[in-house]
């Protein structure tokens, strides 16, 4: 393989990168006795995060995603170095551990709940793994029901693993989603930006009439308000945000609360 | 891949949504969606968006020898084929019901309707006869594949142009296109299919039925109409009785989709037929816009938006030059000031084509322009009136006096203006056609 010549990281932030790119790290002056200096042939241990779309690799990261390079310094301290990750735009899910995910369930296998959330692969999901659940005490989940949780398992190499219980025990949130509401499906950046926090679109949004969300970082929005009309605006508003600049929102938003 | 499989809370909101008459994008229960007709660089290549379904259709033809049976008549072949990529549920070479559905759906609205003429096919009785192939390729299904696959196949063989040829005595020539013209196909009128999907038993109708709309429907009704009103195929699926009164309330509003659909061909195949005459650009390079997933473009269920380029630039060219630019608000008492004159409201004159709304809900984006050009009207003026003169203030009902802050609006309007080139921002950039227009 030939040599590829690496960029510095720092130096590509805010650019686009392509899969095949190699990030050179900087090497830290060694003026900090905690910090790590980079040496020949080793990859760079702990204070450093690779996000998603990047890659280690030998004396940096490789991109593996085109997009956006973005870096945040975590703040100072032991853990400083910050984070790389790379913003590309996608409308397919992967699946990834500690991803809060919208499932469908598709069919009931005995002990087990197969949910499709959007990957190559159905999730599972225990009859067990919600809150309070018991062997006599089974949650009332139907085919076709909606349920909010999170991966326990995610790797390419195993069919993806999802619980409605975090480590303690309890719920948080998660769990069989309401019967009434829609569901939708947007891009996953746009997923992202709602989930930031002090979104403005959620909070112009919540201006308008009270209304239900959830989130699934898969791309799916479940969204419920008082009636059908409301739900449908909302919907519509939240698919065309992926298009709409801030200007034409804040106007959008400002007619229908005239009305 | 397996189709997503649908949520029981999407089957009953949608349900609940019909009872209430309200569809997911906003349109009225009889509406279509936008139909676009592009062509490409070969004559009979085309491709039909009916709001995201898109079908490519391609008609080719070869000289083969006749059936046996019908020595005198070309032979015409129709073959639709769902592409993996129109939808997660799709599998190549896998013969799904509802690919043998539709494919003989066009067929029969195609074939038994004789709306091609099969003798003029014919080039020497007996040995040698045009085979007309129709490919058709569904590149996304978004629900109706059936309407706009017959959209794109008869707009296709309308546009199609087979190689001349003549017959001397037992010497058949076939003309190369760079020889002689190529030659039209002799059609005698355009079927177009309609679909209607019924909800709750056969109490609710939808025209043009999304695709979520088709997986919570009962059964569906197509009817193959052309614009004499004459029916060439009636199809009912699902299992779903239907009411006689139904049926001819369906084939009435058939008649005018139809009538509707007609017009908006022939204007398509004109305006190809203007742009190859004139050495314009043509093909889908031109037609087919470029979509940018940075860019801040959205279709809005209300536009027509058939042909966008060439009216654009029709419209730009016939255009006024911008306004002046007023750089000084008049300020008749403090707090109070005006930019330029008001003008007439021009708001009625207003195509609809040429109303391009970003946002899917009508009434949202009406009023969002509406807010535009109320803080706009103030701004043009026409090219050489100064300030000293009179000011006319229209009755129009837009107009109103805007409170500014001193400085601060004239210096946000004005950037508009300016920034027009960098602004890549399509909404914006339709607002400032919108001003050119009303100062006619």
């Amino acid at each position: 393989m030939a040599a590829e010549s690496g960029v510095a990281a720092e130096a590509c932030v805010g650019q686009v990168v392509l899969p095949g790119d190699l990030l050179l790290l900087p090497a830290h002056p060694d003026e900090d006795g905690e910090r790590l200096r980079l040496g020949t042939g080793t990859a760079p241990r702990g204070r450093l995060l690779c996000g998603p779309g990047l890659r280690r690799c030998g004396a940096g990261l490789l991109v593996t995603k085109c997009g956006l390079l973005r870096h945040r310094q975590a703040g100072s301290g032991p853990a400083a170095g910050g984070v790389y990750w790379v913003d590309s735009q996608q409308k397919r899910y992967v699946p990834v551990k500690g991803d809060h995910v919208i499932g469908i369930v598709t069919a009931k296998a005995g002990d087990v709940f197969k949910l499709d959330v959007g990957g190559s692969e159905q999730a599972s999901l225990s009859y067990l793994a919600f809150e309070g659940a018991t062997k006599r005490n089974r949650p009332n989940v139907q085919v076709g029901d909606l349920i909010y949780g999170q991966f326990l398992v995610a790797n390419k190499d195993m069919e993806p693993e999802m619980v409605c219980i975090d480590s303690n025990g309890r719920s948080t949130g998660m769990g069989i989603i309401g019967q009434d509401g829609f569901l939708f499906k947007v891009s996953l950046g746009l997923i992202r930006k709602l989930l930031a926090p002090k979104c403005e679109i959620i909070q112009e949004l919540s201006q308008l009439y009270p209304f239900e969300l959830v989130l699934g970082m898969n791309g799916r929005i479940w969204v419920k308000a008082k009636t059908v009309q409301q739900t449908l605006i909302i919907v519509n508003i939240l698919e065309a945000c992926e298009y709409m600049t801030a200007e034409q929102r804040k106007q959008a938003l400002a007619k229908l609360s005239g009305n | 891949m397996k189709a997503t499989p649908l949520s029981n809370c999407e089957r009953r909101f949608l349900l609940r949504a019909i009872e209430e008459r309200k569809r997911l994008d906003g349109r009225q229960c009889y509406d279509y969606r936008n139909v676009r007709i592009s062509f490409g660089v070969d004559y009979g290549c085309c491709i039909v968006e009916l709001g995201k379904t898109r079908v490519l259709a391609q008609v080719s033809c070869e000289l083969v020898p006749p059936k046996a049976n019908r020595p005198t008549e070309g032979i015409l072949f129709f073959n639709l084929e769902l592409s993996p990529m129109a939808a997660p549920g799709f599998e190549p070479g896998r013969q799904t019901e509802l690919l043998v559905r539709v494919n003989r759906l066009i067929e029969r609205c195609l074939r038994n309707s004789k709306c091609i003429d099969t003798e003029s096919l014919c080039v020497v009785a007996g040995e040698k006869v045009w085979q007309i192939r129709l490919d058709l390729h569904l590149l996304n299904h978004d629900g109706n594949i059936v309407d706009a696959a017959s959209i794109a196949g008869i707009v296709a063989l309308c546009h199609f142009r087979r190689p001349d040829v003549s017959v001397q005595g037992e010497e058949v020539t076939v003309y190369t296109p760079e020889e002689r013209d190529p030659v039209p196909l002799s059609i005698h009128h355009m079927p177009i299919c309609v679909s209607f999907a019924f909800f709750h038993q056969g109490t609710y109708l939808l025209v043009d039925p999304s695709e979520r709309e088709e997986r919570v429907m009962d059964g569906v009704l197509v009817i193959a109409m052309n614009k004499h009103q004459e029916i060439c195929t009636i199809q009912s699926s699902g299992g779903i009785m239907l009411v006689k009164d139904q049926v001819l309330r369906c084939s009435k509003i058939t008649a005018v989709k139809v009538a509707e659909m007609t017009e908006l061909i022939q204007k398509a195949l004109e305006n190809d037929q203007k742009a190859r005459k004139e050495g314009g650009k043509f093909g889908f390079a031109e037609s087919i816009p470029n979509q940018k997933i940075t860019a801040f473009k959205m279709e809005s269920a209300a536009v027509d938006t058939n042909n966008l380029e060439e009216q654009a630039e029709e419209i730009i060219t016939k255009a006024d030059p911008p306004a002046e630019v007023f750089t000084n608000p008049i300020l008749h008492t403090p707090g109070t000031a005006q930019i330029g004159e008001g003008i007439e409201n021009s708001w009625g004159e207003l195509e609809e084509s040429e109303r391009e709304e970003v946002v899917e809900e009508e009434d949202e984006s009406e009023a969002a322009g509406f807010e535009d050009q109320k803080m706009e009207t103030e701004e043009t003026s026409t090219v050489e009136k100064t300030k000293n003169e009179p000011i006319v203030l229209s009755d129009s009902e837009e107009e109103e006096v805007v409170i500014l802050e001193p400085q601060e609006p004239p210096k946000r309007t004005r950037t508009q203006t300016s920034s027009k080139q960098e602004n890549t921002s399509k909404k914006t950039f339709n607002k400032r056609r919108r001003k050119k227009r009303a100062a006619y």
